[in-house]
């Protein structure tokens, strides 16, 4: 099936060459990296997890919302999100590769890293961290690709697929817990040590991810012929507008306990985020309670909520909302200040950034052969394919009879 | 036939017997390991440390004791926030932020006061390292194999104290190669290190090479042994710890 990934338009062979140029930019500042070591970035000995583990974070919560799709298909039966399964899958594997290379290039002897796999160690968190990882990536492979060719050949899923499915479902849950409990399990980080830190995890993996899925698909509609059904595209945005709600709340609850509770250490790091850090990330943090706001009203409005137009933008709106406060914040918000409650400034140097646009170019990459491969299946079977009306061939469309009435209208 | 399978059987049943004893004769051929004890090497079933700040309380006296430390152990001098140290000095309020009280004696106040690593009786350090590059030995002294360290700096966040220091870069660039002490390796860069309560000079019968400095402000011994001098201060001196709500039980106790 991969050939289907070489055949392309000329625009297709444009985009892949142009990740490759970003890839190989980001990975001279990579080799630069490994040849000075760690101190080109802009961590320090208060700050010692930087751009690297933040991404890393933000990602897994990318990896495990797949399951948002792939869940209400098979434990709900909800058929019309047949045909995105695949996609969420798919990018469930892109994100898991990316989460993998985020942590590779910020370790700082790469070349001992299968140490965490060669004295397993059940005690640090990192090492279930890598064991669901490498599983949930190994779960989505089989179940993608298993599905993919059956789809193709059309043939029945194989049913000793099942299990696999389920456990792949609940494993989901399990990797973005895990991530969780890095940070929730240590002892002195207060803006990490609460309980509901995994709660909050899952809650804004499932509405960043998804959001970022559904971005996804709507440049893949732009490029290909494949149609999301409008029925799954609305479920997904109603899973996204609970999830962000939901989120936000959690968001709230630290900041009830932390302010009633009147606990200094609880305090610190969020009166330094929102208020006493540089006046960047201040402004940041608060763009972050911004665009969570706006993107909530667009979410819960039905009118805002159901318009195609303004909907890539009430994603974009929220998925910033979502990266800024974790896929920033977080990691920030937990070092500082430090030990001795002292504020150690940090911010990512431009290697770092490079590196970090090498991972996701990466990411990217994958992404784009994947859906390419699924894309072109789905133009063989004639699955979701556009109609002329805009609607998808899975969708049952109320534009076609209207054709059909018009067309002896006119003889 | 039959004679090919007998002596398989009998040579079956020799192996089988040779396997059993084996081991045994090994073993009973006397713990003949290739390192011996030194038999002037101090021990303890948990080392700790009692340091008088009434007696030692000045920047200049802490360095004093760093710059000991950190020359037998070849820790590079760099300057900003990618240091690495083992020894250092700071304020009553951030050695102690949880035990601040703002009409503290002005003169402790005024103290400086030297942070190292507490060899944590419960070391956060050790339960979320990846790869058991750190580790609780015996003698309660919490170490590292820079050998297996992978970098991932979990350690650093999980320590609540500060403790732990990153080679962001190559340590040997910030040494005096002409000062090295060549009884003590250099470390590589992308390693984490810190303080090592001095094992390598316990395993020669030595004190670590702060408390010799310190000139009896600092006291070392076994925290389990009631005989101890150790145990002995923290009879008779009230002692407090950094952050005792960690749970982390430091081994570091400090006069006030
Ligand atoms: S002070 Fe920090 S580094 Fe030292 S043992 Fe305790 S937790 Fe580990
Ligand atoms: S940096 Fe080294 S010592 Fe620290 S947790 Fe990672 S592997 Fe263990
Ligand atoms: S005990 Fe040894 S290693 Fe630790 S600070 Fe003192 S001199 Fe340095």
């Amino acid at each position: 099936m991969l050939e289907l990934a070489l055949k392309g338009s000329k625009r297709y062979y444009g985009w892949i060459a142009f990740l490759l140029v970003l890839i190989g930019i980001g990975s001279l500042a990579y080799v630069n990296q490994l040849m000075v070591g760690l101190e080109t970035t802009g961590m320090n000995r208060d700050v010692s997890w930087g751009f690297y583990i933040s991404q890393f974070t933000y990602l897994v919560g990318l990896a495990a919302s797949g399951v948002m799709i792939v869940l209400p298909n098979y434990f709900h039966s909800y058929k019309t999100n047949k045909h995105m399964v695949i996609f969420g899958e798919f990018m469930a594997i892109a994100a898991c590769i990316m989460c993998m290379l985020f942590i590779a290039v910020d370790v700082g002897q790469p070349t001992r890293m299968l140490n965490v796999m060669l004295h397993p160690t059940p005690n640090s968190i990192l090492f279930w961290d890598m064991t669901v990882l490498v599983g949930y990536l190994s779960l989505n492979l089989l179940v993608g690709w298993t599905c993919l060719q059956a789809d193709r050949a059309n043939l029945p899923h194989p049913k000793w697929l099942k299990p696999f499915i389920y456990v792949s479902i609940i494993w989901a849950f399990s990797i973005h817990t895990v991530t969780a409990f890095l940070y929730q399990g240590l002892p002195g980080r207060h803006y990490w040590l609460t309980a509901i830190l995994a709660a909050r995890f899952l809650a804004s993996a499932f509405c960043s991810g998804p959001a970022i899925l559904l971005l996804v698909m709507m440049v893949t509609e732009k490029f290909t012929t494949f149609k999301m059904a409008k029925n799954a595209l609305s479920t997904l945005v109603k899973i996204i507008a609970y999830a962000m709600c939901i989120n936000m709340f959690f968001f709230a609850l630290e900041i009830f306990t932390a302010f009633y509770s009147n606990m200094p250490g609880h305090m610190h790091p969020i009166t330094f985020l929102f208020a006493h850090a540089d006046p960047t990330l201040v402004t940041l943090m608060w763009t972050f309670l911004a665009c969570a706001a706006i993107s909530i009203i667009l979410l819960v409005t039905p009118k805002f909520r159901n318009n195609l137009k303004l909907l890539p933008y009430t994603l974009i709106i929220l998925v910033v909302a979502t990266w800024l406060d974790k896929g920033l914040g977080l990691v920030i918000g937990g070092f500082t200040p430090n030990p001795f409650h002292a504020i150690t400034p940090y911010w990512p140097t431009g290697k770092e950034l490079l590196v970090s646009m090498m991972v996701y170019a990466i990411g990217a990459l994958i992404v784009t052969v994947l859906f390419k491969i699924a894309t072109s299946v789905k133009e063989e079977m004639g699955h979701s394919q556009g109609l002329p009306c805009g609607c998808s061939t899975e969708d049952t469309c109320e534009c076609a009879p209207e054709e059909v009435e018009e067309a002896p209208a006119e003889a | 036939m039959k004679n090919n399978r007998r002596t398989f059987i009998k040579l079956a049943g020799i192996a089988a017997a040779g396997l059993a004893v084996a081991p045994k004769a090994l073993a009973s051929s006397g713990g003949h390991s290739p390192v011996k004890a030194n038999p002037k090497g101090l021990h303890a079933t948990q080392w700790a440390m009692v340091i008088d700040t009434t007696k030692l309380h000045t920047e200049e006296e802490i360095a004093k004791l760093a710059e000991a430390c950190h020359a037998i152990h070849n820790v590079p001098k760099i300057e900003g926030h990618k240091e690495v140290k083992w020894l250092w000095s700071d304020t009553y309020a951030h050695t102690f932020p949880e035990q601040e009280n703002p009409h503290l004696a002005e003169e402790v106040h005024h103290r400086d006061f030297p942070l190292l690593c507490n060899h944590c009786e419960n070391p956060p350090c050790v339960r979320v390292c990846p790869t058991k590059a750190t580790y609780k030995r015996p003698d309660g002294i919490v170490a590292m194999d820079y050998h297996r360290c992978i970098g991932c700096r979990y350690c650093m966040a999980g320590c609540p104290y500060g403790s732990r220091s990153f080679n962001w870069g190559e340590p040997r660039k910030n040494l005096d190669l002409s000062k090295l002490n060549p009884e003590f390796p250099t470390r590589m860069r992308g390693v984490v290190e810190k303080c090592n309560f001095c094992v390598e000079r316990l395993a020669v019968g030595k004190m670590p090479a702060c408390v010799e400095a310190s000139e009896g402000a600092m006291v070392f011994g076994d925290l389990n042994d009631p005989d101890s001098e150790v145990r002995q201060v923290l009879r008779e001196k009230f002692t407090i710890r950094r952050k005792p709500t960690a749970g982390t039980e430091p081994c570091v106790y400090y006069v006030i």
